[in-house]
Order: structure tokens, then sequence, then C-alpha cells
């Protein structure tokens, strides 16, 4: 079985935001690159299926400048077999139908059974390009997957909606977005990133992958970027819990007028 | 004349609130943007809902009624929407940003070749075209995005824009689709619902969060408690979910949920980076916590410093009389 896995580096959640001068960008000299949370549980599930069948491929696949090679090494270390490193002047300023135009060119060959990506990559917050990369592989998909079986015909997915989940079944292949709760995802063992270190990690191209400029050309572009307007500041409220409990209940009714 | 197509989401035989915000939006949108405002129901038995979905502003209803659509499924509805678009050629394309919307959305874009931009708290119209306001690194900042062609899709944040006064004599017209149903492979077989009555946060209008203040799971009930005695949504910060007190499904925060409440009430937790950033757009947040100097204090209206198993009980018994009287 062939398996595609799909990841993004992305800034460490406790990443304090600072926009650059330009005031369209973010700063990202002070960064720490993890791999995206939810990718992890897509590699954890990837490696799972492979151990329980005893055979098959694992693919780690991603766009991203030079550094974002080290989330693929992340991947390896976890116990994926390849790399393939998408780079790319062209693909810098990439909107998800870009990125996901960029990862279905390099997929399709490959002949994927399942493919997975995050449910969606932190900071960018747009969660759209696992689903948009099905589409343009011409493959169904599961959204938001909490828990994953294969069955006869394929395969069958719990799918988190609000308040519950959705049974889904689909034939292969498929593409799969992870969510929390599908897995625990391991850790590098210090064997698994000495063995990471002889892994190929293969680097391509807009040219490689037969894209043109204009395949890639961005729909959707951020012309600004800013901090929050900070909020109003905080009223403590003094006295005993007796005192406390009652005069808060009286502002959230008459200040605020929330209750 | 410009076309803006709103999807008209139903659920549990109903047009959902989020779906109605989006008709009303495109309804504000029409006006500067000199359109027309048409909706797509997608499911069975949805027929006579067109007139409620038009009676917050659309002048044309697309209802594709098929008992083969009684289940969602992603391909069937994203084919019957894109038919919409490819037929109708709307300049702007709005679909709640709901589990639903998450889902089909960019399967439409992809299909279509639209740019999406997910999750708008803001649109505006400037030269003729649409400019979207929207949260990154989940609320850390903000970012404002224009679209290069149409259409210019949208998926909007439920609970951010404001429903408008529905008109049940407007005038509409409906129009009957055909899905094709033909290439759908992945299908919900069934619904599981997580468990009775429960409260989404990301649709309430008022949220109680417990944090590891509450120092066990055998004490979350007090944040349960609350939560019922206001008619709010439970939630919790990444701390307790991780330590397996509750389902992630609860979590607020970069790697949960962000929500944006009417009241949100932060006890006993102490406020991370990215719990702030789940939350910090909610109108009015009170924060209980023994330690003054919590950075949840730096976000909050109200703060109390305290002892959440002393506040929490009383605050409880308090809104419970409070709401008995109103």
């Amino acid at each position: 079985m062939k398996i595609v896995v799909a990841v993004k580096q992305v800034p460490d959640t406790e990443t304090k935001v600072t926009i650059r001068p330009d005031g369209r960008s973010v700063d990202e000299s002070s960064i720490t690159w993890i791999v995206n949370p939810y990718d992890e549980f897509a590699v954890e599930e990837a490696l799972k299926i492979k151990e329980a069948r005893g055979e098959g491929e694992v693919v780690v696949v991603t766009v991203g400048p030079a550094r974002a090679a080290t989330a693929l090494r992340t991947c390896l270390a976890m116990g994926a077999d390849r790399g393939v490193h998408l780079s790319d002047p062209a693909f810098e300023n990439s909107d998800s139908l870009g990125l996901a135009t960029i990862l279905a060119a390099a997929i399709k060959p490959i002949g994927a059974d399942l493919v997975f990506a995050g449910q969606y990559a932190v900071g960018t917050d747009n969660r759209q390009v696992g689903v948009m990369l099905a589409e343009l592989l011409e493959m169904p998909h599961v959204s938001v997957v909490t828990k994953l079986e294969l069955t006869a015909g394929g395969l069958s997915a719990h799918r988190e909606i609000e308040g519950g989940h959705e049974i889904v079944e689909s034939p292969l292949p498929c593409v799969i977005t992870a969510q929390k709760g599908l897995n625990e995802p391991r850790y590098a063992s210090l064997k698994g990133i000495m063995a990471a270190k002889k892994k190929t990690v293969e680097t391509r191209d807009a040219a490689a992958l037969g894209l043109k400029p204009e395949d890639v050309k961005p729909k959707t572009k951020v012309v600004s970027l800013e901090l929050p307007a900070s909020r109003p500041g905080v009223k403590m409220i003094p006295g005993d819990s007796d005192t406390q409990v009652k005069e808060l209940l009286r502002l959230l009714h008459e200040e605020a007028k929330v209750l | 004349m410009a076309t803006i197509l709103t999807f008209a989401e139903v659920r549990d035989g109903k047009v959902r609130r989020a779906s109605l915000e989006a008709v009303s939006e495109a309804r504000r949108l029409a006006g500067p943007l000199g359109a027309t405002v048409q909706s797509v129901l997608i499911g069975q038995g949805v027929a006579p809902l067109a007139a409620e979905v038009a009676s917050y502003g659309a002048d044309r209803v697309h209802v594709f009624d098929d008992a083969e659509l009684a289940n969602y499924a992603t391909e069937s509805f994203a084919r019957a929407l894109a038919q919409v678009i490819t037929q109708e050629k709307p300049a702007v394309v709005l679909v709640p940003y709901t589990a639903m919307g998450k889902d089909v959305a960019p399967r439409v874009a992809a299909r279509v070749g639209a740019g999406l931009v997910s999750d708008v708290v803001k649109l505006e119209v400037k030269d003729g075209r649409l400019e979207a306001r929207r949260p990154v690194y989940a609320g850390k900042a903000l970012a404002t995005v224009r679209w290069e062609g149409e259409p210019q899709m949208a998926t909007l944040r439920p609970n951010v824009f404001a429903l408008g006064a529905p008109d049940a004599a407007r005038k509409f017209e409906t129009v009957t689709g055909t899905a094709d149903v033909s290439t759908r492979r992945a299908r919900v077989q069934s619904v599981q619902a997580a468990g009775g009555g429960k409260v989404e946060l990301t649709e309430a209008q008022i949220i109680v969060s417990g944090g590891r203040g509450l120092k066990g799971p055998e004490n979350f009930h007090l944040v349960e408690e609350l939560a019922a005695a206001l008619g709010a949504a439970v939630g919790a910060s990444r701390a307790v979910v991780d330590a397996g007190w509750v389902d992630h499904q609860m979590q607020v925060g970069q790697t949960g949920k962000t929500v944006s409440p009417t009241l949100y009430v932060a006890a006993g937790i102490s406020g991370a980076i990215q719990h702030l950033a789940g939350m910090s757009s909610s109108k009015v947040i009170v924060a209980i916590n023994k330690d003054a100097d919590a950075p949840i204090f730096k976000v909050a209206d109200y703060g109390i410093v305290g002892d959440v198993f002393e506040v929490l009980p009383k605050l409880t018994a308090a809104a419970k009389e409070l709401r008995s009287r109103h």
C-alpha cells in the first residue's frame, strides 16, 4: 500500500506574532518552526497502517523554502520512508489552491492508495489544502477524521461535526485530513533520527513538476496584516467571594448587558 | 447584473442560523455591488425552506431536493453548488464556516478554480470588489485579503455577521435543480450525537471554560454546572484536554476551537498564548483565577482573584437565581 502524507512546516503555537514593517507579513526571525501538529496525527496514522499491514511505503511531501526540509527529516525520523520537497521561488506566495495544485502535481504520479494531511495548518488557518488536493487528485475525501479503519471495500472514518460525529465510508484511493484524537503521535527515537539521515529527500521545482507560473498564480492575496485591537482592560472585582459574585452578576447584567 | 450566491445549509430539517447570516450579509453587500442574491438549498424535503431563505434576502433560490441527498455527501453537494456557479457566474459566493461549509467549500473552489478566503469576520466593498478580514494565527493577527478574478468565494464565521430582519412578503423565484449523484464515493452512513442537548462551542452565545486550576477531572462538574445555569457551552484549556480530563472537542485555543461568544467565562485558566488566541475575540470575558498575575486577566473585562472551588458554586447559585427572575 502506498501512502502519501502532505505536511507543512509552521510556527510553534506558542509563537508571539510580530508583523514586519511591510505591514503584510509576519517577522520570521524569532520563530521556532515545527511540523504542523495536525500533520503529526496524519504521519502517525500512515505509519500505523503500514505497520499493521506489514508492507507498504510512507512518502512525506511538503511545499516550502529550504528550511522546510527539517520538517521532512522529522517525519522520516518518526518512520516515514522517503521525503519529497517541493521548492521553487514561484511557490512562495501560493494560496491554498496553489499549494494544492503543487502537491497534486507531485502526488498524482505516485499512485497513492491513501493520502493524508492535517485538517488544517496552524498559522494560516485556511482549512482548504487537504480537501482541494482531493478534488485535484479526483479522489473522494473525508475531513476532520478522529477514527479510521480500513475495511474490505475501502475505509470507514469518524468525521467530527458540530456536536457529534458522522460515520463516513469511502472506497480507496481517498484523502483523509487528520484531527486531534485520531492517535497519539510517536516521538522520534534516537535510532529513528539516525536512520532518517540515510533516507532520501528528493527536491523538485516547478519545472520538474511540469508546472507553469500561471498554474500557481495566487487567486487570493493578503494586502495587510495587523495585530488585533487590544482589549479595553480589566475591572478587578474586590471583596470576599459573596461580594465578588454578586457584583460580577450585577456588572454582567447592568453594565455589559450580556446576561 | 452581478450575482451573490450563498449556500444555505440545512440540518435536522432547519436552515442553520449561520446560513441565514450569510444570506443577510449577501443582502447587505447587494446594494454597493449592485447585485441580486441567490441561494442554494440541498437535501431531502428542503423545498419548503426556500421561503425562509428568501425572507432574509434571496431573490432566487436553487433547490436540489432529492432522497439521495438526505445524508451529506461532499461530492454530490459540491457538484450541485459548482453546477449553479457555472450556470449563474456569481461575482461572490458565501458559505457558512460550519463543519459542512469547511468540508464542501474548498472542494467547490478547486472545482471551479475560485480563490477561497476562510473564516471571514468582515466583508467590505472597495471599488466594486470585495475585501475580507480574517483572523490568522488563531486570532493573534488579522489579515485583510483581496481576490484576483471571480468568483470571490468566502466562508463566513458563524455568530459574527448580524441577521437581517426577515420579510415574509419578499418576492422570490424557485429554480429546481437536478443533482448528479452517480459518482458519490465517500458517503455518510450515520450520524452520532455526542450527547444530549449539548450547545456547540463555535455557535454558543455563552461559554464557560475550565482549566488546570480545577485540580482534577472530578471537579470539572463545577464548570458544567455553571454552564448549565447560564445555558452555556462548556470549553476547556489544552492542558486539561491533554491530561485527558475532557474530550478534545471541548478544547478552546489554537489547536482547538476559535470562539467568539457574547460572554466567555474562564475558570482556573491561566491564559497560555495559544488559549488566548482562541477566545480573545469574545465580546465580554470574565476571568476567575487565584493568581492575580495570570495572563488571562490581560484580556479579561472583569476579573475575580479567588478560589474557583469557592467562587464557582456561588456563581452557579446566583446565576440560577438571576435567570429565574428574568
